[in-house]
């Protein structure tokens, strides 16, 4: 069973996000994605200053199997990418809630209310749903 | 099981379902003049025994004129052995196979042709070939766009000395991708880029340079000065060059103060023929950092589960087989045989044969130089050192002199007219290791022949 804490917001693509105290939001890949994916080899995450838009692809996590695009959960610029994973890209499977961060972004004005986000119970169902 | 993958009622079946009346109606959108039509000079059906005779028939038409020709493709004597282990059933495919793994010589192959082409250029990884120079140097650009995350701009500079086939296929490839190629000038009397010339695109977003070496005219760029002016402002290099010079001259991975940062150059010189444009094989080479954006197949060395050693396709997460529409290029299978012809012929030659080569083909293009410039209506139109191809100026038209020439057996070179006009009655000229003093003497008291009747006349 995958872990999904009940802070966090999600998107339907596994992607989950975090509010920071600065107004930031956190952005990183769900338990299950880290799952489903395998042992990451390369983790490409966006530069600061990228303007990014809902839903545009922004970082991409590839494993020995599969490289797959990450998406931004909702628009706005992207203030950090995390540096420790070019290095370290196992990170994301060990702590994809915590160190394994991907970026952080300052959401565009009016970003939040548009975005597409689902509680945790509600990310759990779609994880039923797909079986998972 | 015959293998038949739609049957008429299949394919009538999937025509009704999308409302189309006919097959042929699903290619409207290709304009009638690029439809292929029935094919001219191509005899309806033949067997094998009168096949073999028209082929043999049409190759004794083409005689063996002594050729004088290079511009991108280049005669060099080819060891026996080469073919012959090329040709092998074992290595006779043009294919990586598919369950690669199971193919652990072939896979072993590929391992030993990106570790020597990787040394050639002086770069840290290649990968297992593209199709050609001129697509290598396309996928490059697009390549560089990839790996330059700081530019947004997408534009290349591309001096006008690069080969101009290859600047024409790399806008083809990847002008509709966005990718803006912008030419540099050259100096019409040395026929090199000159630094200076680059001043003028200071402070503006260029992703990457492109630097031939030796260029299309043989010459030899000051490619450190253009490296480093390049990364001084954060734009990559593109180096595209001949692996027959690489064996003399200073290799990509070690132009100006960091190298270039991606390499890539026509395969031909080693160990494939001239043969009617092809197939001839392209080569890519980059950076560690850079490898993830590289297109192409790698083959890696790793360890099995019991620890033994062993070959292995590597980054395939990359491809399109897995990643489809967002691979890094269409690019999965290669060149393969070309490119075992090519290992083997490195293999045989060693570093210092293929020095050794260099040097006679760089001896030998002076001796013809030197030999041709002689001739009363002929100079060397630039100054300054080059490899084994020169430009030379002609006080009448091209044409009808290669025409005289070719009469008499001889392909005395490329007429420069139709991609060079401002260079006048320009030819350019190439000898390699395979000419002997007897055969240059032969094209120069024929072109003096050629020169003399014309001005009688």
């Amino acid at each position: 069973m995958s872990k999904v804490p009940a802070d966090l917001k999600y998107t339907k693509s596994h992607e989950w996000v975090r509010t920071r105290a600065d107004g930031t939001m956190e952005v990183g890949i769900t338990d299950h994605a880290q799952h489903a994916l395998g042992d990451l080899v390369f983790v490409e995450v966006p530069e600061a200053g990228r303007v990014v838009k809902a839903g545009e692809p922004c970082a991409v996590v590839e494993s020995v199997k599969a490289a797959s695009d990450v998406y931004a959960p909702l628009a706005g610029e992207v203030t950090a990418g995390n540096p420790k994973l070019s290095g370290e890209p196992e990170t994301v499977n060990t702590d994809p809630y915590g160190e394994g961060w991907l970026m952080r972004l300052r959401p565009a004005p009016g970003a939040l209310t548009g975005a597409a986000l689902v509680s945790a119970a509600d990310y759990q169902k779609v994880l039923e749903a797909e079986g998972g | 099981m015959a293998f038949i993958p739609h049957t008429e009622a299949d394919v009538a079946a999937m025509l009704a379902a999308i409302g189309v009346a006919g097959i042929e109606n699903l290619f409207d959108e290709i304009p009638p003049d690029l439809r292929v039509k029935s094919l001219a000079g191509v005899p309806p059906e033949l067997n094998e025994m009168e096949i073999g005779r028209l082929m043999t028939e049409r190759a004794r038409a083409d005689g063996a004129p002594l050729t004088f020709i290079g511009a991108g493709a280049y005669e060099h004597h080819i060891p026996a052995a080469v073919w012959a282990i090329t040709t092998r059933g074992e290595f006779y495919s043009a294919y990586t196979p598919y369950q690669a793994e199971a193919s652990q010589g072939t896979l072993q192959l590929i391992y030993e042709f990106q570790t020597m082409i990787a040394r050639l250029a002086g770069m840290e990884v290649a990968n297992a070939t593209m199709y050609d120079g001129a697509s290598a140097t396309a996928e490059a650009a697009l390549m560089a766009v990839r790996a330059n995350r700081k530019s947004k701009s997408a534009r290349i500079l591309v001096p006008t000395t690069l080969h101009p086939h290859y600047r024409q296929v790399a806008v083809a490839t990847a002008a509709n991708q966005g990718l803006k190629f912008e030419e540099l000038p050259y100096c019409t009397a040395e026929g090199v880029t000159p630094a200076a010339s680059l001043a003028r695109y200071d402070g503006q977003d260029i992703t990457a340079l492109v630097i031939q070496q030796p260029n299309f005219f043989g010459r030899l760029e000051d490619v450190d000065a253009l490296t480093d002016w390049a990364h001084a402002r954060a734009i990559l290099v593109i180096a595209v060059v001949n692996p027959t010079a690489l064996a003399l001259l200073t290799p990509p991975g070690e132009w100006g103060s960091r190298g270039a940062d991606i390499a890539v150059g026509e395969g031909q010189p080693l160990g494939v023929p001239l043969c009617s444009g092809g197939p001839y094989f392209g080569f890519m080479t980059t950076r560690m950092e850079y490898v993830r954006q590289m297109p192409g197949r790698i083959v890696g060395r790793t360890l099995d589960a019991a620890g033994r050693a062993g070959f292995t396709l590597t980054l395939q997460a990359r491809e399109q087989h897995i990643r489809r529409a967002k691979a890094t290029s269409n690019i999965c299978t290669n060149q393969g045989l070309l490119m075992t012809a090519a290992t083997i012929y490195m293999s045989l030659m060693g570093p210092q044969g293929l020095a050794r080569t260099a040097a006679a083909a760089h001896a030998r293009t002076r001796e013809l130089v030197a030999g041709l410039t002689r001739v009363p209506g002929v100079r060397l139109a630039f100054s300054g050192p080059y490899f084994h191809e020169a430009v030379l100026q002609l006080d009448r038209p091209v044409a009808p002199v290669l025409r005289s020439l070719s009469s008499r057996g001889i392909l005395g070179g490329l007429d420069l007219c139709g991609y060079f006009p401002e260079l006048g009655h320009a030819l350019l000229v190439c000898a390699t290791e395979t000419k002997t003093a007897a055969d240059i003497d032969r094209y120069r008291a024929s072109l003096g022949e050629v020169m003399q009747t014309a001005r009688a006349a």
